[in-house]
């Protein structure tokens, strides 16, 4: 899909729905691969990089968008990295003021939301080309659709991994941990079989449809 | 008598077999096998075949029917698949992983890569070493062979309640009449504690093992069997063996107080069932002569490295897996010259 220049301004639903289902980040789009493979051993630290990345998107999308006709199109880039680089510092000293323990589980991947390629898709497809409301409401989609990208990854992996879900038992203290699902390889099942679970829920009305 | 008239490229002669014999053979072959297993450890080895198998075959129809392909449960490579499978799994395995490694061995070793031929890599060896990363304490849990009690109680590990944790079986090993198990294979032995267990030991059957790799005997007759009819390639179990026996003589010159003698190394652990019955997969071993034998070498070698030098104490099936995974560039590099075919020239 790609925007005309001349792009629609209205706010529709699929604005918002655009990031959580059509595009979604993480099963559609597959992007931001490094903190959903890295993060995701439990559902609390992948609900909380879904929701610091999705602060930092939507910050910088509303000041992107503010000051979209004033940057000149050479230094947009460098523009945007700065104003996302901003917003990532102030995210990482407030993790680090509010929890220490998530603060070091979640380690060098709340610096990397700066290269995180969801944030500056966002502002060079979306924000630099439409009024700040609009960009706004995409921006929260995308992230909500990154957010429940990471949790479906993080909550799997933590109730195999761990038998746990939030840190609370399911399963009684005899439940056989899968060593393998906190490991890297894990990572990689359980995003395949999401995506294979994503893309036959997506396929399903797109062939009755007859699409 | 009007026959209709066929037109086809070569080559025209037909041997007459069909994947579907090929493999049902293949699976007789491993029925002496089991046989004997079942025979060392009783019923929860025969239990475990069963379960691993059919979770095969149900994954197969299942994954099948999902994907609109036609049933190809009776070209029997599913069953070779869940036999081979928990003929690697330790004979007291939880039936509940069992059936974990058969799934994923069809579904993510062939099912995902577009079934029987495509598969890259050993399915059976990709369900145990998914089972070996997620339960690492339930894949070293031995129970010694000839148990006296074998035959009327299964082990109390194998009936573990899916998800959970298996319980200890050293009480349930007190009971029989064993004499001096120590719960360690003979290659952890010999790894972590320096015993060379005797080759004596060995063919017995009353080494701790697998459910069926102890019979290096019984496994060579019945690829014997198979090499004599030619449903296998003789050249790798013998490429394979040969290159393991060679490394071993070689690092017994070098340190004969430290390291053990070729025949140990030959008759321990999963060598001869992973030489005779999972390097020779058709689909996942390379074709040409010199590459089949580049192939078993690459693998017998790999093997005696990761057991000498590696965390682990046996490595046939990290070896063969490498070998899987190198095959398409041995085969690429191996192409012997057709007859009357020039050099290419670099343009």
């Amino acid at each position: 899909m790609s925007l005309p220049e001349q792009a629609d301004d209205s706010i529709t639903l699929d604005t918002f729905l655009e990031g959580v289902w059509r595009q979604n980040p993480v099963f559609v789009m597959v992007l931001g691969m490094c903190p959903t493979l890295a993060v995701t051993v439990s559902a609390i630290n992948a609900l909380s990089m879904g929701v610091a990345t999705t602060f930092v998107l939507v910050s910088s999308c509303l000041l992107i968008s503010m000051i979209r006709n004033l940057v000149p199109k050479e230094v947009r880039i460098a523009t945007y990295i700065v104003i996302i680089a901003t917003f990532v510092t102030l995210v990482d000293y407030l993790i680090q003021a509010v929890s220490l323990k998530l603060y070091e589980a979640l380690g060098a991947f709340i610096q990397l939301i700066v290269v995180n390629c969801i944030i500056l898709g966002r502002a060079e497809a979306h924000a630099s080309k439409h009024p700040p409301l609009k960009s706004v409401i995409n921006a929260l989609g995308m992230g909500v659709g990154f957010t429940i990208g990471l949790f479906a990854l993080g909550g799997t992996r933590e109730i195999l991994g761990a038998g746990n879900l939030f840190g609370i038992s399911l399963f009684g203290e005899h439940f056989q941990p899968w060593v393998v699902m906190v490991l890297p390889p894990g990572g990689f099942f359980v995003l395949g079989g999401w995506l294979l679970l994503f893309a036959l829920l997506r396929s399903k009305p797109a062939t009755e449809g007859g699409h | 008598m009007s026959q209709p008239i066929e037109l086809r490229a070569a080559p025209h002669q037909h041997s007459g077999r069909s994947v579907p014999v090929i493999m049902r053979n293949v699976v007789y072959s491993m029925l002496p096998i089991c046989a004997f297993s079942v025979w060392q450890y009783g019923l929860s080895a025969l239990a475990l075949l069963l379960t691993v198998t059919a979770a095969c075959l149900l994954t197969e129809r299942l994954l099948n029917r999902a994907s609109a392909q036609p049933n190809t449960l009776n070209d029997w490579s599913a069953a070779i698949t869940g036999i081979l499978l928990a003929l690697t799994l330790p004979p007291a395995f939880p039936l509940w992983m069992g059936v974990v490694s058969g799934f994923v061995a069809i579904a993510i070793g062939k099912a995902l890569f577009g079934g029987l031929g495509y598969n890259v890599f050993n399915p059976a060896l990709v369900g145990r070493a998914f089972v070996q990363a997620a339960f690492p304490v339930a894949i070293t849990t031995w129970v010694p062979a000839f148990a006296t009690q074998r035959f009327s109680e299964l082990v109390p590990s194998t009936l573990t309640a899916p998800l959970m944790m298996p319980p200890d079986v050293t009480a349930w090993i007190k009971q029989q009449s064993v004499d001096a198990f120590t719960g360690a294979t003979p290659l952890a032995r010999w790894k972590f504690e320096n015993v060379a267990v005797s080759a004596n030991d060995l063919l017995s059957g009353a080494a701790t093992a697998s459910t069926g790799e102890t019979s290096a005997i019984l496994i060579l007759l019945c690829g014997l069997y198979l090499a004599a009819r030619k449903f296998m390639d003789w050249r790798i179990p013998v490429a394979v063996l040969a290159s393991a026996a060679a490394t071993a003589w070689l690092f017994q010159l070098y340190d004969p107080a430290h390291y053990p003698s070729p025949l140990f190394v030959l008759l321990s652990g999963g060598l001869v069932l992973g030489a005779v019955f999972m390097a020779t997969d058709m689909a996942t071993s390379p074709v040409t002569p010199l590459g089949v034998w580049i192939y078993g070498a690459v693998i017998g070698v790999v093997t005696m490295m990761i057991r000498y030098f590696g965390g682990l104490t046996e490595g046939v099936m990290y070896a063969i897996l490498l070998g899987n995974a190198l095959t398409p560039f041995i085969d690429q590099f191996t192409q012997p010259r057709v007859f009357g075919a020039q050099k290419d020239e670099k343009p």
